[in-house]
């Protein structure tokens, strides 16, 4: 396994103080850039490098960040996205946490490609550690100069602003990221327009992940030739991958895009296998909002698409392992409770839509279940897919999907036993 | 201006319109319950999602402005099947109550369910989510949680129309609750429209609710009179009982809304006080007569040297036939028209209007308004034999003292109103006319726009409408003129006066006519 460098701190420890950053070559990107680059330059290096944005859709940045209004007066914003609450997702905790200054590092080159004297770090509420970090190494940045005015002479100004989160997993969402921003409920806007041209205040607006922003320091300093040469050609990079769940050693793992999901949860180098030598049932490859795979089909490449090929998404990289004794009924209940929970309940058919599924799975994993409510659970999810205001309705109508067609003899045992067979082998146990 | 295709048909619109509107002018309805033209796009129904040639998912109709070369089509099996499922997940957690709503008849989700679903419920009633009912959280308006269906219309009103803010929402997915903000209360000046907006039985009005079932009221267009502005209503009605107003749309004047003074206004045309008959006082008596000795005796009193005051609630029917009777017929007696309001009247910069008479612009035109001062004084000063009031009472205008002195002073009083009141108590002749519910004939806003009211039903017992009351006195100090109708003393009025030149009912029609500019 190659070098390490966004999980830097594992090679370099006390990575998070300012002195050991800069001694380990940090800020030098930064320098360069403001120094030597004209803005468009970096926005290009970017684009060259094949950056594909972390958040989730693996849309490539530089082509995002070339979608800011040329002709606007309106001045422009950065929000970093660190709301990071995808259930099997913490890798960019990890990266706020032990390496913060790459994270904003990444956040001045960035803001400054795309011409932002503002940026906001949006950190997710519960991150109270991470946020404290995070105000630590930015206060020693500022006083080291590089950020406020005239950074480095070059009388570029960038002021950087951490904002905590609300406490919703939709404040990740971009657009209700900019909601909750701006003082509001989370309530993604309706788009058109987009983020680019109508965002935070009115503005034109780039939203970007942590791990997308962390890559930047990266392909500046060491040219987007290297950063495309890691990985697949259409998915470049380094990557984090967070493993949980039926795994001997969870944890998040830095790898090249592309390396087969089998690796990452049998590698010696990685989940090391499933404890007690039980067998597989299914992986989730990206966060809980993407369908399921089956143990035949781990042989994937984790990079965006390849996983779409095989008929899930790489999603967040929350790679999620459940072994043979998982009730898959009782999985997608869980599922499907944290989607209930976290619908901001705007738009009907995710409202509604992700209550019903919660209930219906209640019914088939406690009693009640009537024989048409497995179909019935496949009928909501198609019924939520792709007709919302944002895709937290797709995020709990996939693994629905998923797990009623793959796992359908285990729902329908449910019905027929009245329950799940599990509970109530414990109950007479 | 962009082509667009719906349906398979073609339409040539504006620019700006939305993919709803475009359709409308095909006559093809897309179902919505969010969007509503007078607020901003929230998108959050998904009841309008159609088909968008090239897109692959469906889109929202209400958010996709149209662009030439548009293709949409409105009437696909996908587009079928997302609105069935978008009505079906509305009633997951619906309380079904229908049967005790007060919105029956008027509800978007009986109506699109009964157009666009007709599937049996599928949630037993227990297991859903239960929230507030019958709360009450305004002066006007009821909240019922559990039928909301959280369009945030009303919450949008609040917000962009009136800046109040009262309203938003709480708690998250299928919990997501309308309410008052703590310590707030529905109680702008316009909170009625949030009853009208809401496309369901959630908000409905303390006034009007469980009073009549909306299936039998007739609906006719007028004008409210409780202000100036004029804003356009539909007067909803049954056996000549108003039941409520309610605002129909016009861009020029009121757009969506009315304020809730006006909406309440109802009340005051309502039985109550209203004169059935026509009376005359002698020495000892008050007798009821009817409009054969009227029509008989009063003109021959003013022959007798007459002096009128028309006030601004009149017709600009009335206040024209007014002018030729004392002013040409009766060779240039006085015609005094006044506009009064107290002097405490609400007013803002929306469209409340501290002027609470809807055709102060309209006698203006006529050029028969004086200041109120100098009605006082014209009325206060000297004796005089016989004084024509017609559409108002004097008790406001002159207080009771003046009022009192003013009945001392002239010996004959003749008053004309839809309803009793001090003058028309202290007079000797009083005439029932109809109210502007009950008579055709127009006002003059504010803004100089001449708009028409219509009868909604004929007038209660005897009472006449005003217009035909003075065409018959007019006719008997021989005016050679035969009205038959408000719309032919209309016709007449457009063709003497510059300011109306050209107008006639049909050329005023449902949204008013302005008035020509002319020197008066
Ligand atoms: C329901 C929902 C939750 C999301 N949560 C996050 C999040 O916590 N962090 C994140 O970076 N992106 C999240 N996203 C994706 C963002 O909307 C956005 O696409 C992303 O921040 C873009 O950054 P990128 O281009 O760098 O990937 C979420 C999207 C949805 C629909
Ligand atoms: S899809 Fe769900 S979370 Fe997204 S806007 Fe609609 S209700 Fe809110
Ligand atoms: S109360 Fe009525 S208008 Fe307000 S959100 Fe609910 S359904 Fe819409
Ligand atoms: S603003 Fe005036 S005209 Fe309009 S509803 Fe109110 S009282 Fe009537
Ligand atoms: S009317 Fe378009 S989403 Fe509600």
């Amino acid at each position: 396994m190659g070098e390490k460098v966004l999980l830097r701190h594992e090679e370099v420890p006390g990575i998070d103080r300012l002195e050991v950053y800069v001694a380990d070559g940090g800020y030098t990107a930064a320098r360069t850039a403001l120094r030597e680059k004209t803005p468009a330059e970096i926005v290009e290096m970017v684009r060259v490098s094949g950056l594909r944005g972390r958040g989730g859709a693996g849309f490539p940045t530089g082509v995002k960040w070339g979608f800011l209004p040329k002709d606007s007066p309106k001045p422009r914003y950065l929000c970093v996205n660190a709301d990071e609450s995808e259930p099997g997702t913490f890798k960019d905790r990890q990266i706020i946490e032990f390496n913060p200054h790459l994270l904003l590092e990444g956040t001045l080159i960035s803001a400054y490609a795309i011409q932002a004297h503002v940026a906001y770090v949006y950190i997710r509420g519960e991150f109270a550690r991470g946020a404290a970090i995070l105000e630590r190494a930015l206060r020693e940045a500022y006083a080291a100069g590089h950020f406020g005015r005239n950074i480095y002479g070059t009388g570029y100004d960038l002021e950087v602003y951490i904002h905590r989160g609300a406490g919703a997993y939709i404040c990740g969402e971009e657009t209700g990221l900019i909601e909750s921003l701006e003082g509001k409920r989370a309530y993604p806007r309706v788009k058109p327009p987009f983020p680019a041209t109508v965002g935070v205040f009115g503005c034109p607006t780039i939203v970007n992940n942590v791990e997308t922003l962390a890559c930047v320091p990266l392909i500046v300093g060491r040219g987007p030739e290297w950063f495309r040469a890691i990985g697949p050609e259409k998915c470049p990079g380094p990557k984090l991958y967070c493993l949980s769940g039926h795994v001997q050693r969870p944890g998040v793992y830095e790898a090249p895009m592309g390396i087969s999901l089998r690796e990452l949860v049998y590698g010696e180098a990685f989940g090391g296998g499933i404890p007690g030598g039980k067998k597989l049932k299914g992986v989730i490859p990206g966060g809980s909002s993407v369908p399921v795979l089956l143990p035949e089909e781990i042989d994937v490449p984790m990079d965006f698409d390849s996983v779409a090929q095989a008929g899930s998404l790489l999603g967040s990289c929350g790679i999620i392992v459940m072994d043979e004794d998982t009730c898959m009924v009782d999985a997608l209940r869980v599922i499907a409770r944290f989607y209930h929970h976290e619908s901001c309940g705007q738009c009907t058919p995710c409202r509604e839509g992700t209550g019903w599924l919660e209930r219906v799975l209640e019914h088939l994993e406690f009693g009640g279940a009537r024989p048409d409510e497995v179909d019935l659970l496949l009928r909501i999810a198609d019924n939520m897919m792709g007709n919302t205001i944002c895709l937290l309705a797709d995020a709990a109508a996939m693994p629905t999907r998923s797990f009623v067609t793959k796992f359908r003899s285990e729902f329908e045992e449910h019905v027929r036993l009245d329950g799940c067979p599990k509970r109530l082998a414990h109950a007479e146990g | 201006m962009p082509k667009v295709e719906i349906d398979g048909r073609q339409v040539e619109v504006e620019e700006g319109l939305n993919v709803i509107q475009a359709a409308e002018r095909l006559g093809i309805e897309i179902p919505h319950y969010c969007y509503h033209p007078g607020l901003s796009i929230a998108g959050n129904c998904r009841m309008c999602l159609v088909e968008i040639d090239k897109v692959p998912k469906l889109q929202i109709a209400c958010n996709t402005r149209v662009s030439e070369g548009l293709v949409v089509r409105t009437q696909t099996e996908r587009v079928r099947r997302a609105r069935q499922a978008v009505l079906e997940f509305l009633l997951v957690n619906h309380p079904i109550d229908c049967p005790v709503c007060d919105q029956a008849g008027e509800c978007k989700l009986q109506d699109y369910y009964m157009d666009y679903d007709l599937e049996p419920s599928r949630v037993p009633l227990e297991e859903k989510v239960h929230k507030g009912k019958a709360l009450d959280i305004g002066p006007l308006v009821m909240l019922d949680q559990e039928r909301c269906i959280l369009c945030t219309r009303c919450v949008r009103f609040c917000d962009e129309v009136t800046k109040t803010g009262e309203l938003g929402l709480f708690e998250r997915g299928d919990h997501v609750t309308i309410d008052l903000f703590p310590g707030r209360r529905l109680d702008n000046p316009y909170s009625g429209n949030v009853v009208d907006i809401c496309p369901v039985g959630a908000l409905t009005s303390k006034d009007f609710r469980f009073r009549a079932r909306v299936w039998y009221l007739q609906r006719t267009p007028s004008v409210c009179p409780t202000c100036a502005t004029g804003c356009n209503i539909d007067i909803h009605h049954l056996r000549g009982r108003i039941y409520r107003f309610r605002p129909r749309y016009n861009p020029d004047v009121n757009t969506w809304w009315m304020c809730d003074e006006g909406r309440l206004g109802y009340r005051a045309y309502q039985g109550e006080q209203r004169i059935l008959e026509p009376f005359r006082r002698d020495a000892e008596s008050v007798l009821r007569c009817d409009w054969e000795t009227v029509l008989a005796e009063v003109p021959r009193l003013l022959r007798e040297g007459a002096e009128a005051v028309v006030f601004a609630r009149a017709t600009n029917e009335e206040a024209y036939l007014l002018r030729e009777i004392f002013g040409k017929l009766l060779g240039g007696g006085n015609l005094h028209g006044v506009s009064w309001s107290p002097e405490n009247a609400s007013r803002d910069d929306f469209l409340r209007d501290a002027d609470k008479n809807p055709n102060t612009r309209g006698l203006a035109a006529l050029g028969v308004l004086v200041p109120v001062e100098a009605l006082r004084r014209a009325l206060l000063e000297g004796r005089r034999d016989v004084l024509f009031v017609f559409g108002g009472d004097l008790e406001p205008v002159l207080g009771p003292e003046g009022l009192r002195e003013l009945r001392r002073k002239t010996r004959v009083l003749v008053a004309a109103d839809f309803r009793g009141h001090a003058t028309l108590a202290q007079a000797d002749w009083a005439l029932p006319v109809a109210s502007f519910a009950e008579t055709d004939g127009t006002f003059t806003n504010r803004g100089g726009r001449v708009q028409r009211i219509r009868e909604a039903f004929p007038p209660p017992g005897n009472a006449r409408p005003g217009w035909w009351v003075l065409a018959r006195i007019a006719e008997r100090l021989g005016s050679p003129k035969r009205f038959a109708t408000a719309e032919e003393v209309f016709a007449e009025l457009a063709a003497a006066e510059p300011a109306f030149s050209g107008m006639s009912y049909a050329t005023v029609g449902e949204r008013g006519c302005p008035l020509a500019a002319v020197d008066r």
